[in-house]
């Protein structure tokens, strides 16, 4: 029982969800919420920021609780878990960080019906112990945001000519001024999310044998 | 006891929901004060942008102190009437049977004059959207606008509130030459209107730009008699 607090096998709970486990990906979890958050950067990133946060505290807190847990309502305690915690982060966010609150608006709220937090609590947290599931809830966290930040680059970027916001096709080449380029207005609607993830998953699994069903 | 029996589920789920309530409600009552601040110097700051002046969270309500000179309630007849202008809940008010509306008005010394700042709000796609526009005092001419949204999608609908979208409101007239409130139309691409009483919409943002002109229209509908009385 007394492994170390990031042997081998820990270690793995942080890195799998990264590539082979991703939750996006390969698991197909959380689309909905990559789609919706993902036309800029930035609220993409503190998307990402929230869910890990969320997830990881969840995972704790249901493996605490696993024992104790009626096996008929674990959904619905899950549930209140997750509700509670999005509440409260919600509420400090609102009191101390207003701005950033604003940018999250209803994020906060399509944080809970992420089906990556049910998933991770169902699958992990249930049977593992806090440490194991505070690790899993990080490493999924991890996986989604890795994703997502690359889908919103590339929205952002062929979609509105910057990144995070600061401007990278240069004004003088938009055709209004006299230039040759235009921004791809469909980058910014969601279905180009959905084919720049299915992009993403194309690349990954020609590089990753394992991911590839026969 | 039995971890699969009824009276424990009963008990643990009840335990659980009133133990969950209480710290949540602790949590929001004791934050209450702070997120109530945070709310009013951000109408601070909306209201002052309408008329072009930058403020910061740290100077909001200094720079609204000197500037803003009288804050005052009118009906839809453009009579004052008694009420705390800043503090009105433009929700509940818009609610109303229209002879009951109290619709607030902010007078704004500015380095170009007197301005009169409306509050308004509306429905975006997702929920409330609502913003701040400044007239001239021929209460016709638009000197500034802010607007503002609680859910709007980023890079589509809630591009309201960029500077992009704002900016163009600065000259556009209410009223047209006969003096008929016309307000201002938000157009798609290819759609006609006439140029001082129309702005560029948001592509993608279509939900969001015509339920932002349907929020024109109707407040300042509202306040008709008032800006007819003022000229």
């Amino acid at each position: 029982m007394n492994e170390p607090l990031f042997s081998k096998k820990n270690l793995k709970l942080l890195s799998d969800p990264l590539n082979n486990s991703n939750p996006i990906t390969v698991q197909v979890l959380g689309i909905c919420s990559a789609l919706a958050v993902t036309a800029q950067l930035k609220p993409a990133i503190v998307m990402s920021i929230s869910v890990t946060a969320v997830v990881a505290l969840a995972n704790v807190i249901i493996s605490l609780l696993r024992n104790t847990i009626p096996n008929r309502i674990r959904i619905i305690v899950q549930l209140v878990v997750i509700a509670a915690l999005v509440i409260l982060v919600d509420q400090v966010l609102k009191a101390y960080v207003y701005d950033v609150s604003k940018q999250l608006s209803v994020f906060v709220g399509l944080i809970i019906t992420n089906c990556i937090l049910m998933g991770r609590l169902e699958a992990f947290a249930l049977g593992n112990r806090p440490w194991q599931s505070f690790l899993d809830g990080i490493g999924n966290g991890a996986g989604y945001a890795a994703i997502l930040i690359i889908v919103a680059f590339f929205r952002e970027l062929l979609g509105s000519g910057s990144v995070l916001g600061f401007r990278i096709i240069p004004e003088s080449w938009y055709i209004i001024n006299g230039g040759f380029y235009a921004n791809n207005g469909m980058m910014i609607l969601p279905p180009m999310a959905l084919i720049t993830i299915g992009i993403i998953i194309w690349i990954q699994r020609s590089r990753n044998r394992k991911l590839i069903e026969n | 006891m039995n971890r699969n029996g009824n009276t424990y589920t009963v008990l643990y789920a009840a335990i659980m929901v009133i133990l969950v309530a209480a710290i949540l409600a602790s949590i929001s009552m004791s934050l209450k004060p702070l997120q109530v601040r945070n709310t009013e110097i951000e109408k601070k700051q909306s209201i002052l942008a309408s008329v072009n002046i930058e403020s910061t969270v740290a100077n909001a309500e200094e720079i609204y102190a000197e500037k803003i000179k009288k804050e005052y309630v009118v009906n839809v007849n453009g009579e004052q009437v008694e009420g705390d202008a800043f503090n009105i809940d433009l929700k509940k008010e818009r609610a109303k049977p229209e002879e009951e509306m109290l619709l607030p008005v902010f007078e704004c010394q500015t380095d170009d004059g007197l301005k009169y700042v409306l509050p308004l709000r509306g429905t975006g796609l997702w929920g409330p959207v609502w913003g701040y526009v400044a007239l001239n005092d021929d209460m016709n001419t638009i000197y500034g606008a802010n607007f503002d949204h609680q859910g709007e999608t980023p890079g589509l609908g809630a591009e309201i509130s960029t500077d992009i979208f704002e900016k163009p409101f600065v000259g556009k007239k209410l009223f047209d030459e006969s003096g008929k409130l016309v307000s201002i139309t938000v157009a798609k691409i290819g759609q006609d209107a006439p140029a001082e009483h129309k702005v560029d919409g948001i592509s993608g943002g279509t939900i969001t730009s015509k339920g932002l002109e349907q929020m024109l229209l109707d407040d300042f509908s509202s306040y008709e008699e008032f800006l007819k009385k003022k000229k």
